[in-house]
């Protein structure tokens, strides 16, 4: 059994440790490492990327006790690339991070670390009380995170989301326990044999906790009545901070998106969960977004609803289901993550370059770098609105074709008006940042250009959506292959139950096998 | 039992939820302590309550009771412990910083807008 799979995981834990280990050393140092355990990370996700394309799933079996006893880790396709796009964030928001807000609190570099292992182990999972662990490990890193460098806003936002995903994770236990109780596991692969064959009394408590699962899912994914406390939060964050945080409304998306498809089924118990509300409430959620950019006062806000839009287009994909629309999804995924990130980084980097104007969208002092960091907002503004010729605009093009349906005129109209929308705010921020400098250019200005590390960062966030424009083919190619790993659900439960320890037993032994009920487990 | 065990996690829950809903700091934290007390118990009888098997392995006992959810709710009694340690501490820091024990923060003299960024 290879180790490869919980490397990306126990990388960043032993990582953090390291860290605190190390808190009397010099900042520089301590940046070192971080920065080391982040690139070495990448490198292994990119590892695992490789070997998952050839179409592998890779299972690790903690403490190799087999599953469905035993925890497990699983690499296909999917899991790789979502772990690749954690890394590749976290290093440009890390490389922003240098100077400023590493030196506002404590720890940062060891909660940053804390927290990429988290979401690294929430992509990885193949367990449903793992994948609870792994949110518990990023939230509360994240808890961390927001409120670094403290002020009375952080605060204030600190403990709307600390308070409301301390409910969230209490609806999550309840959902696993209704779950325990009913299918007695919490193996992915199980839970999916063992749904569809529920006795009849025990359908409703099932549904009652898919259910519950799912609203968890959506309350990190934020969707419409679940979601005012993103913008509000992402805003109050760190600019660096803010662009990791662009990743975990992805984790509740990616996590719903395995569970329906991989457990869920045709199960009877899941028998239309989804439709029509979700796929309503996510075009509601993609409006609300649009008009939030609109009312928005200050850039990060600005960003913040992005995040909105592109989880509203994100569960839209994911509640109409099939493969293809899943395919689209998983090429809008990569992109909106890392132009919404991007665009967090540029808010820290114009914050920093206008002073005591900030990030706030007001007629301020000519900025300092203006011709660099225009040409960034205008690449990101181009990536994120989805015009061409920018990787948006293929990925929204995608998506119209494929996830339709029934909704074809609702969609359409919402994603397209949508777009138009964010382009309006998008120029209306850029001429009030960029072109009307004048209002108090005699005011003295503190103002700062980011350093050497930012500038990389940005360089990077710039360069994500060409990069994917470019390379437009295979990586669409990969998320077609992903996507039919994923509906095609044969390989992976094979892979998880069967594939671990083969030759001890068959492989189709084990998934004919009848289980024994939640009460009492046989002698071994 | 089953009647008494799940009246009692309804009523954990039931108060715990109102509790959250009430506007000030030191209440949500009385009532998430509660839904987490109420959470635990169901998670710990997701295993069924059951008189038969003993908890252990015994010699000369056939089966026992299921040990997975012993396992999940001393993690999640850990996590839940913890965050709310977390969260005691963010209250009282937001108590200094804004000067009110409101979730909502009103009451507070208006925050400035200034500490964001970098």
């Amino acid at each position: 059994m290879s180790h490869l799979p919980v490397l990306p995981f126990l990388l960043p834990l032993l990582a953090a440790a390291a860290l605190l280990l190390l808190d009397r050393a010099p900042l520089a140092a301590r940046r070192a490492v971080a920065l080391a355990a982040t690139a070495a990370g990448l490198v292994l996700a990119s590892l695992l990327v490789a070997r998952a394309s050839s179409g592998t799933i890779s299972v690790y079996a903690i403490g190799d006790w087999p599953p469905p006893y035993g925890i497990v880790l699983v690499v296909d396709r999917l899991a790789a690339l979502m772990v690749l796009l954690v890394f590749l964030l976290a290093l440009a928001a890390q490389l922003m991070a240098t100077g400023a807000v590493e030196r506002a609190g404590r720890h940062f570099h060891a909660l940053f670390q804390l927290q990429l292992a988290g979401l690294a182990g929430a992509f990885l999972t193949g367990d449903l009380f793992n994948l609870f662990v792994c949110f518990e490990i990023l939230l509360l890193a994240s808890y961390a995170l927001l409120v670094h460098g403290l002020g009375a806003e952080r605060a204030r936002a600190g403990l709307l989301y600390v308070g409301l995903n301390l409910v969230g994770s209490t609806v999550f236990l309840v959902a696993i326990a209704l779950l325990y109780g009913t299918l007695g596991t919490l193996t992915l692969a199980d839970m999916a044999l063992r749904l569809p064959d529920l006795p009849a009394d025990s359908v409703a408590p099932a549904r009652a906790g898919l259910v519950l699962l799912t609203l968890v899912f959506l309350l990190k994914a934020a969707l419409l009545p679940l979601g005012f406390w993103l913008p509000h939060v992402y805003a109050a964050a760190a600019a660096p901070v803010a662009a990791l945080f662009a990743l975990m409304t992805k984790v509740g998306i990616v996590a719903l998106l395995r569970v329906s498809v991989l457990a869920f089924g045709d199960a009877p118990a899941a028998e239309r969960l989804f439709e029509p509300w979700l796929p309503l409430l996510a075009l509601l959620t993609i409006a609300l977004g649009t008009a939030g950019a609109f009312a928005a006062r200050r850039l990060a806000v600005v960003a913040a609803n992005l995040v909105v839009i592109s989880s509203g287009t994100l569960l839209f994909a994911a509640a109409r289901g099939g493969a293809e629309a899943t395919a689209a999804l998983l090429f809008y995924l990569p992109h909106t993550t890392l132009v919404t990130g991007g665009f967090f980084l540029l808010t820290g980097a114009i914050a920093l370059g206008r002073g005591a104007d900030a990030d706030r969208l007001v007629r301020g002092p000519v900025l300092a770098g203006r011709s660099a960091l225009s040409l960034a907002f205008l690449v990101l503004a181009i990536a994120a609105a989805g015009l061409p010729p920018l990787s948006g605009f293929l990925a929204k093009l995608m998506l119209m074709q494929a996830a339709g349906g029934a909704w074809q005129a609702a969609w359409w109209a919402v994603l397209l008006l949508s777009g138009l929308g964010v382009t309006m705010v998008l120029a209306r921020v850029a001429s009030t940042l960029f072109w009307e400098p004048a209002g108090r250019a005699d005011a003295p200005v503190a103002s700062r250009r980011t350093g050497p590390a930012g500038a990389v960062a940005l360089a990077l966030a710039v360069a994500a959506s060409p990069a994917m424009t470019a390379a437009a083919a295979p990586v669409s190619g990969f998320a077609r292959a992903a996507a039919r790993q994923l509906h095609d659900r044969g390989p992976y439960l094979e892979a998880v139950l069967a594939g671990h320890g083969a030759g001890r037993r068959a492989p189709a032994d084990i998934l004919r096998e009848p289980r024994p009920g939640p009460s009492v487990l046989p002698e071994p | 039992m089953e009647a008494a065990v799940a009246l009692g996690i309804g009523l954990l829950m039931g108060a715990g939820t109102w509790l959250v809903l009430r506007p000030t700091t030191f209440s949500v934290l009385l009532g998430l302590t509660l839904m987490a007390y109420g959470v635990n118990l169901l998670v710990f009888v997701s295993g069924r309550i059951d008189r038969s098997v003993p908890p252990l392995t015994l010699k000369g006992t056939s089966g026992w009771a299921d040990p997975l959810p012993q396992a999940l709710v001393l993690t999640a009694i850990v996590i839940s412990f913890g965050m709310t340690a977390f969260f005691v501490a963010l209250a009282l820091r937001a108590l200094g910083e804004t000067g009110t024990d409101r979730a909502d923060g009103r009451r507070s003299p208006a925050a400035g807008e200034g500490e964001e960024g970098p």
